[in-house]
C-alpha cells in the first residue's frame, strides 16, 4: 500500500526532476543545479540537431520544485515517549502544509505509530498523539481539519524488527498518507 | 545447583512428550521447594495401543503449575498399579513425595473409555504403613471414574489434574482453561491472527484472520466470547466475538481510539477506552444497549481499564501525573486515587481474582518487567527479568500470571508464578505472539 503510494509520487516527482536538471541562471540558483548547457540529440540518418533550453523559473516555481522534493519524505521521526514534532522536520512539514492548503480537494491520513517498549494500549494513545501533533502542525500553516484524518497503530505495525536502539528510533513515527 | 537439577529433570520430562503443542512451554526457572509427587502411568487394559497416555498430561500440568515436582517415572517403587488394593505401602516407605495418583483406562464400547483414578496420601501411608487393611481405606484422598472418548483425553487429564491440585493445595486448579492471543506473521498477506489454545498451548485453534491489526483479546465471564480491537477498516473498532458460533458483533467504531476492551464481572458491559472526546478517556459501555458512561474525563492519557471483582470500581493507567501509573476509579462517584508510586512507569494493571493483589508492568532503569503489588500493604515485587514485558494476564485460580515478552529477537509468550519463583517460556513455532489472555474456568 505504502510502496503504492510512493511509485504513483514518483511518476508526479520523476518528471518534474528531469525538467529540472537544466535550470536558469538567476542568481539564487547558482548552487543548486550548475550546468545551463542546451539539451540536444541528434538523428543518426540526416544529420539535422535540434536544441532547446530549460524552462526559466520563478523563484515560486523554485520553492514548488523544493517542496516536491521534500515531500517524497513523508516520516516524521519522535523522541521516546515525546510526541512534539522536532524542528529538523519543520521544513518536510512546510512542504507538505503548502501542497495541502494549494489543494483543498486533497486529504492525508496522518499515521501514528510507538516503539515496542511500554504496552500495546498505552502505545496506541502515544501513537495517537504524535499523529495530532503533526495535524496540529499543519493545522497551524492553514491545513483544514477536513483534509486530515488520523489513525493509531501504536507497536503494532512496527517499520524495524529488530528491537535494538536504532529499530526503536525507526519504529516512534508519524506518516503522511495521502 | 539444586534448582539447576531439577530444571534439568524438569526439562528433560517434558522435551520426552510427544511435542503436538504450538505452543510448548519450557519451563526456565523452578522452585526449589517445589512438592513431590509421584504419577504412575496409567493401567491400559484395553488390547493394542492406548489412544493417548492420561498420566502425561497430569505430570506436565504438575510440573507447569510450580507447585509440584512429579517424580521420574524410573524412580518409582511401584509400577502398573492403579488401584489401592495393589499398592504396597512397604514398598513406598522411603518414597520421598507426599501423594500418588494412579489410574486405568478401559475400552467401554465404540470410541469409549472407562477412566478411573485414585488420589493417595502417601505421608498418612509412611506413617501407618504396620496398620491392617481398615486403615488403607484413610488413604484415598479422593478417587473418580468417568466414560469418556478418545478426544476428551487431555481434557480430563486436566480435570484430574485439578481434582490433584485442589486436594492437595485447597486452591481451584486452573488447568482446564484456556488461552487466547495474537500471532503476527509479518510478511504473509494476512499477517494478523487471533487464536486461542488450551491453556498448555495444545489444541490451538484461530478465530480470526486479518491483514490488519488485531489487539488486545480478553474473555467474557463465561468463557464463550472474547472481545478484542480490530483495524480491518482501517480504524480501530471493538468486537466480540463467540467463540463457538463465531459470531461476531460491532460493539463500538467511534473517531480515534477504541481500545483496550474487557468484560464486566457480570458479562453485559465492556470498560473501553475511547478517543472520541479528545484524548483517550474510560467509558463503560453497555454491549446489548451500546448505552454509554464516561468514567474518567482527563487531558492526559487514560487507558487499560480493568475490573475489580465487585464491578464497582476500574483500575486504570493514567498519566495525570506526568507519567504513566495505575489509578483507582469508582463508578458511582468518579472518586480517583493513585495506586503506584514506585519506579518510572506502571502501567497495563489487571487484578488478581481476589481482588487483593494487582499485576502490571513496571519500568525500572528503563527495564520493562512484570510485578505485583499488594493492595493493603503496598508491597511492590517484580516478578520477571524477561525482556520488553508486557500483558499480564491472571490465572483464573490467581497464581500465575502469562505475558508477552521479546526471547531471541522474537516476541513470544512466558509464565511466571504469583510469588515469582517459578518461570516458563511458551516459545511458539512461527511468527510473533503477543497480548495473552487467560481464560476464566472452564
Amino acid at each position: 500500500m505504502d510502496l503504492n503510494k510512493l511509485f504513483k509520487a514518483m511518476l508526479v516527482v520523476l518528471p518534474i526532476m528531469a525538467i529540472s536538471a537544466c535550470s536558469s541562471t538567476s542568481e539564487s540558483e547558482t548552487d543548486a543545479t550548475s550546468s545551463t548547457e542546451t539539451s540536444t540529440s541528434e538523428s543518426a540518418n540526416n544529420g539535422v540537431e535540434t536544441g532547446g533550453v530549460a524552462p526559466v523559473l520563478t523563484p515560486h516555481e523554485q520553492q514548488q520544485l523544493k517542496f516536491q522534493e521534500l515531500r517524497k519524505e513523508h516520516i516524521i521521526y519522535f523522541d521516546f515517549d515525546r510526541s512534539s514534532v522536532s524542528q529538523q522536520f519543520a521544513e518536510v512539514l512546510e512542504a507538505h502544509g503548502d501542497y495541502l492548503v494549494e489543494h483543498p480537494n486533497v486529504r492525508v491520513m496522518i499515521e501514528g505509530h510507538a516503539d515496542e517498549r511500554g504496552t500495546p494500549e498505552y502505545n496506541i494513545a502515544l501513537g495517537e498523539r504524535r499523529a495530532k501533533a503533526v495535524a496540529k502542525y499543519l493545522q497551524g500553516m492553514g491545513v483544514q481539519p477536513s483534509q486530515m484524518s488520523i489513525v493509531s497503530y501504536g507497536e503494532e505495525k512496527p517499520m524495524d524488527l529488530t528491537r535494538t536502539d536504532d529499530g526503536f528510533a525507526k519504529n516512534r513515527r508519524a506518516v503522511l498518507v495521502y | 545447583m539444586k534448582i539447576l537439577g531439577k530444571w534439568l529433570l524438569v526439562t528433560l520430562l517434558i522435551c520426552s512428550m510427544p511435542a503436538k503443542a504450538a505452543l510448548d512451554i519450557v519451563i526456565t526457572e523452578g522452585v526449589d521447594a517445589a512438592r513431590p509427587i509421584a504419577v504412575v502411568p496409567f493401567v491400559w487394559q484395553g488390547t493394542g495401543p492406548m489412544p493417548s497416555q492420561i498420566s502425561d498430561v497430569v505430570m506436565s500440568d504438575l510440573a507447569r503449575s510450580g507447585t509440584f515436582s512429579p517424580t521420574d517415572e524410573l524412580s518409582l517403587p511401584q509400577r502398573n498399579i492403579s488401584t489401592l488394593a495393589q499398592f504396597d505401602a512397604k514398598a513406598w516407605m522411603l518414597q520421598p513425595a507426599e501423594a500418588v495418583v494412579m489410574g486405568s483406562i478401559k475400552p467401554y464400547g465404540a470410541d469409549k473409555y472407562l477412566v478411573s483414578f485414585e488420589l493417595i496420601d502417601l505421608v498418612k501411608a509412611q506413617l501407618q504403613s504396620d496398620l491392617g487393611p481398615q486403615a488403607a481405606k484413610d488413604l484415598v484422598i479422593d478417587s473418580r471414574e468417568t466414560v469418556i472418548s478418545a478426544a476428551q483425553f487431555r481434557q480430563y487429564g486436566h480435570r484430574i489434574s485439578d481434582v490433584v491440585y485442589e486436594k492437595l493445595t485447597s486452591i481451584r486448579g486452573a488447568f482446564l482453561t484456556r488461552i487466547a492471543y495474537v500471532v503476527v506473521k509479518h510478511g504473509e498477506k494476512s499477517p494478523y491472527q487471533l487464536m486461542i489454545s488450551d491453556y498448555d498451548g495444545y489444541n490451538e485453534q484461530m478465530l480470526l484472520r486479518s491483514p490488519e491489526p488485531l489487539m488486545s483479546p480478553s474473555w467474557s465471564p463465561d468463557g464463550q466470547q472474547l472481545a478484542y480491537v480490530s483495524f480491518e477498516n482501517r480504524k480501530a473498532e471493538i468486537f466480540v466475538q463467540n467463540i463457538y458460533t463465531q459470531a461476531r458483533k460491532k460493539v463500538t467504531s467511534f473517531n480515534g481510539i477504541n481500545g483496550a476492551p474487557v468484560f464486566s464481572p457480570d458479562g453485559k458491559k465492556l470498560a473501553v477506552t475511547l478517543s472520541k472526546d479528545g484524548q483517550p478517556d474510560i467509558y463503560v459501555v453497555d454491549i446489548a444497549t451500546s448505552a454509554l458512561k464516561r468514567v474518567t474525563n482527563h487531558y492526559a492519557i487514560d487507558t487499560e481499564p480493568s475490573w475489580f471483582p465487585d464491578g464497582k470500581s476500574l483500575l486504570l493507567t493514567s498519566e495525570r501525573g506526568g507519567r504513566p501509573q495505575l489509578y483507582r476509579v469508582f463508578l458511582d462517584s468518579g472518586k480517583i486515587s493513585r495506586l503506584t508510586f514506585e519506579g518510572e512507569w506502571n502501567l497495563g494493571g489487571s487484578i488478581a481474582p481476589d481482588g487483593r493483589s494487582i499485576v502490571f508492568v513496571n519500568r525500572t532503569n528503563g527495564k520493562f518487567n512484570i510485578a505485583r503489588m499488594d493492595l493493603e500493604t503496598r508491597f511492590m515485587q517484580v516478578l520477571t527479568s524477561t525482556r520488553l514485558d508486557e500483558s499480564p494476564s491472571l490465572a483464573p485460580n490467581g497464581t500465575m500470571v502469562i505475558y508477552g515478552t521479546t526471547y531471541q529477537g522474537k516476541q513470544v509468550l512466558a509464565a511466571v508464578s504469583m510469588d515469582g519463583r517459578f518461570k516458563a517460556r511458551l516459545p511458539a513455532g512461527q511468527g510473533e505472539v503477543k497480548s495473552p489472555s487467560w481464560s476464566p474456568f472452564l
